[in-house]
């Protein structure tokens, strides 16, 4: 296999791993909290706003390492640094 | 396919280049301004008001009242800053309707720019409001040998902000633009209306989260409520 080979192909599967397990983390995580707050909303529907809102800035947090991992991938595949260079190298 | 509008010229003039960023900028700030003179145009205070004033009434009313139950305190000095991240954010995403429209909060030179804002905002307002000594106080909190994270945490929060934005907006787009290779009927049009829920979300995260910097920045803390005060900072993290 040459370089140009071996780049593209790692590229593309480190891509998939990256969003793969990136987003199971996060996805359990959500899926915690969510049910937490269910929860605090069905005891105390007065506190309705607060909860919703806190909740909603909480899964922003815990959903920006997911991001984090999908931009990784989407560099990778889109805009990979490795692959234009060898690409001006080769030609 | 463009991961970000920085790369579409729209038009160059003497060697100047005026990418899609800029110019759907400029868009979304001339439509702001637009409608805010429209509305500001005849106020009044009587009880026949016209239906842009009553429009912009209920907007700022509500994020003044969101700003406030979120610091705790009076929501008037936050409210130019807050409000207008939060505005432009939200048109900028909702123009996506638009054809041809790329949303400048999608490339993140836009969303480190509003990230570094909130940066530079927290202390200004802090030390505004607290004085300088007592603001740079809180990084040796709860001890001194915690001041490197701290300040670590300074970074790494703005970063969070700008990428967060970024990420959300730009998966949207991209979405779109690869189910339009797989499905090309109807799929792209209901992640569309997907994408425009996550740009309104996401332009209220934004704003909530640099409230509640801002919030934990100005906070005067009384020696009651000390011990209250840290746990509750340990959250805001």
């Amino acid at each position: 296999m040459s370089s140009i080979d071996i780049i593209g192909a790692v590229s593309i599967i480190t891509a998939g791993i990256t969003i793969a397990l990136g987003s199971i983390g996060p996805a359990i995580g959500e899926g915690m909290a969510l049910a937490r707050a269910l929860g605090a909303i069905a005891q105390q529907p007065d506190e309705a706003n607060t909860i919703t809102r806190t909740l909603f800035v909480g899964l922003a947090m815990v959903e920006s390492t997911a991001i984090y991992c999908l931009v990784i991938s989407v560099i990778l595949i889109f805009a990979n640094p490795f692959w234009n260079y060898v690409l001006s190298q080769v030609g | 396919m463009d991961i970000t509008p920085d790369t579409i010229i729209i038009f160059q003039w003497n060697g100047i280049q005026i990418n899609a960023t800029i110019f759907y900028t400029w868009v979304v700030m001339a439509l702001l301004i637009f409608i805010s003179w429209l509305a500001t145009r005849n106020l009044t205070v009587g009880p026949k008001i016209n239906r842009w004033q009553n429009f912009l009434e209920v907007i700022v009313g509500y994020i003044r009242q969101q700003v406030r139950e979120i610091t705790q305190q009076n929501p008037d000095p936050f409210i130019p800053f807050l409000g207008t991240l939060f505005l432009f954010i939200s048109i900028s995403n909702l123009l996506a309707i638009i054809p041809g429209y790329q949303p400048p909060t999608g490339s993140l030179s836009t969303t480190s720019a509003l990230a570094i804002c909130v940066f530079f905002a927290i202390p200004i307002f802090g030390i505004a409001k607290k004085g300088g000594l007592a603001y740079f106080k809180h990084y040796l909190e709860p001890s001194i040998f915690m001041a490197p994270f701290n300040v670590i945490g300074d970074f790494s929060r703005t970063l969070a902000l700008a990428v967060r934005l970024f990420g959300n907006v730009m998966s949207g787009t991209l979405i779109v633009g690869v189910l339009l290779i797989i499905t090309p009927l109807f799929v792209p049009i209901i992640m569309q209306v997907l994408g425009l829920l996550i740009g309104q979300i996401q332009a209220y995260i934004f704003t909530v989260l640099a409230t509640v910097y801002i919030a934990s920045a100005t906070r005067v803390e009384n020696k009651l409520e000390k011990n209250e005060q840290k746990e509750g900072s340990k959250e805001d993290e």
